[in-house]
């Protein structure tokens, strides 16, 4: 890690590539297997996710010495679910097609793990600024993956990408992978190239040391060893 | 009577609610290490979908339709989830500490499990009455379950093998998955 380099670059830095929410993380699965179905799926889910956490790290980092600590949680649950709202309301008024693609997952923004582990575990420490710097390298982190995901399963799936026909029409679509198989297949294969190029996932760093899961729930489930991290009940 | 079993049918297997709408994927691969958990967990997930699909059908046709508040069903919802779970715990706690645990810190985390929202919104968007919403959350919970648990079993097995460096952790387990899922969308055929 560079340590010149400028914080909110890093920030970027951090949330697209070191501690890639989706794919080094394993934060936020639920949306990544459903809507990686097309590419243009990927893209509009992860930038409604990505407005989203942008806005819910500044309220919460503008109010992080407002809220008491022992509420904090349902707090951050309501302010995300209003934010998430007023994103569904936009979107439905003026991007009615991409409203029908997402279908429950735009509401179910608000159980995304990664709005409320960055909440957590960022923006109730620091400056709205760099907060908000973390949301949008976090977002843009979780849109490539999605973006990523959506790009293969399509190409596979029906040798389309962004809807453009790009395997010749010679060549039969593997149906399984614009399946649901297929999104558990595809995010299997990434993790599996992440891991080696030698970028360590949170999951492995923790199978390796304790035997205690990744996923939302690591950061939720008490490992037996390990004391959980800032519990998710609220 | 045999609308409401196929309802049941259809949560549970058919439409699987991990498998095939991947709602509740992270605790489905966060908590099936082994089979005892995983079937705690579910029965707690069980206990709280049931509820809440309850719940949240009442108050959305008492009070969010008649007030045209129908935007504002996503906060409601997870306000009546996160009440509900916290509900629960207290009275698990006070009547059966046993019970109460054996379900540990599980109870907590149904909060932030997707499928839980997920159900309550999906019952609203289908138009279902009250028994249908019961019904329908009671199957997805089951389903939720069945899935937890085979995937529990996979993994006891898979921690003996010598699996290649790159796909140990998460990735044999995402593939184990996709397995099943390929496995269950065999039930997608069955029709009446």
């Amino acid at each position: 890690m560079n340590k010149k380099m400028n914080p909110s670059l890093e920030r970027l830095y951090n949330g697209i590539i070191k501690e890639n929410p989706t794919l080094v993380l394993m934060l936020g699965m639920c949306p990544t297997l459903a809507v990686s179905t097309q590419a243009f799926n990927g893209i509009g889910m992860g930038l409604s996710t990505t407005a989203v956490l942008i806005l819910s790290n500044l309220v919460i980092s503008l109010l992080r010495k407002v809220i008491p600590d022992e509420v904090r949680l349902p707090a951050y649950i309501v302010i995300v679910a209003s934010l998430v709202t007023v994103t569904e309301l936009l979107i439905q008024g003026f991007l009615p097609s991409v409203y029908d693609a997402l279908g429950i997952y735009i509401p179910l923004i608000v159980v995304n793990c990664i709005i409320l582990g960055r909440a957590e575990a960022y923006a109730n420490k620091h400056t709205p600024w760099l907060s908000v710097m973390d949301g949008l390298g976090m977002g843009l982190g979780f849109t490539l993956a999605l973006t990523l995901a959506g790009i293969v399963r399509e190409l596979l799936g029906s040798g389309t990408v962004f809807g453009f026909q790009v395997l010749p029409e010679s060549v039969p679509p593997i149906g399984i992978f614009a399946q649901p198989p297929g999104a558990f297949l595809v995010i299997a294969f990434f993790v599996a190239i992440m891991n080696a190029i030698g970028i360590k996932t949170r999951q492995r760093k923790l199978v390796e040391s304790d035997g205690c899961d990744g996923g939302c729930a690591a950061c939720q489930t008490p490992c037996e060893k390990k004391p959980a991290k800032g519990g998710e009940n609220a | 009577m045999k609308e409401l079993i196929l309802i049941i049918i259809a949560g549970a297997l058919i439409n699987n609610v991990v498998l095939n709408q991947f709602l509740g994927i992270c605790s489905f691969l966060g908590v099936s290490r082994q089979i005892k958990p995983s079937l705690c967990l579910g029965g707690a997930v069980i206990f709280v979908i049931t509820i809440a699909s309850a719940v949240a059908n009442l108050l959305y046709t008492f009070l969010l339709e008649p007030f045209g508040l129908d935007y504002m069903k996503t906060i409601v919802f997870i306000l009546i989830i996160a009440a509900l779970v916290q509900i629960v715990e207290m009275f698990l706690k006070k009547t059966s500490p046993t019970l109460y645990k054996s379900l540990g810190i599980y109870l907590p985390l149904i909060t932030t499990n997707c499928a839980v929202l997920g159900v309550a919104l999906t019952n609203v968007q289908n138009g279902y009455d009250f028994w249908q919403s019961v019904f329908a959350g009671f199957g997805t919970a089951v389903g939720y379950t069945l899935a937890i648990v085979l995937l529990a079993g996979i993994r006891s097995r898979i921690r003996e093998e010598d699996i290649p460096k790159p796909f140990r952790g998460a990735p044999v387990v995402l593939i184990a998955a996709a397995l099943m899922s390929i496995a269950f969308m065999g039930f997608s055929g069955i029709t009446w």
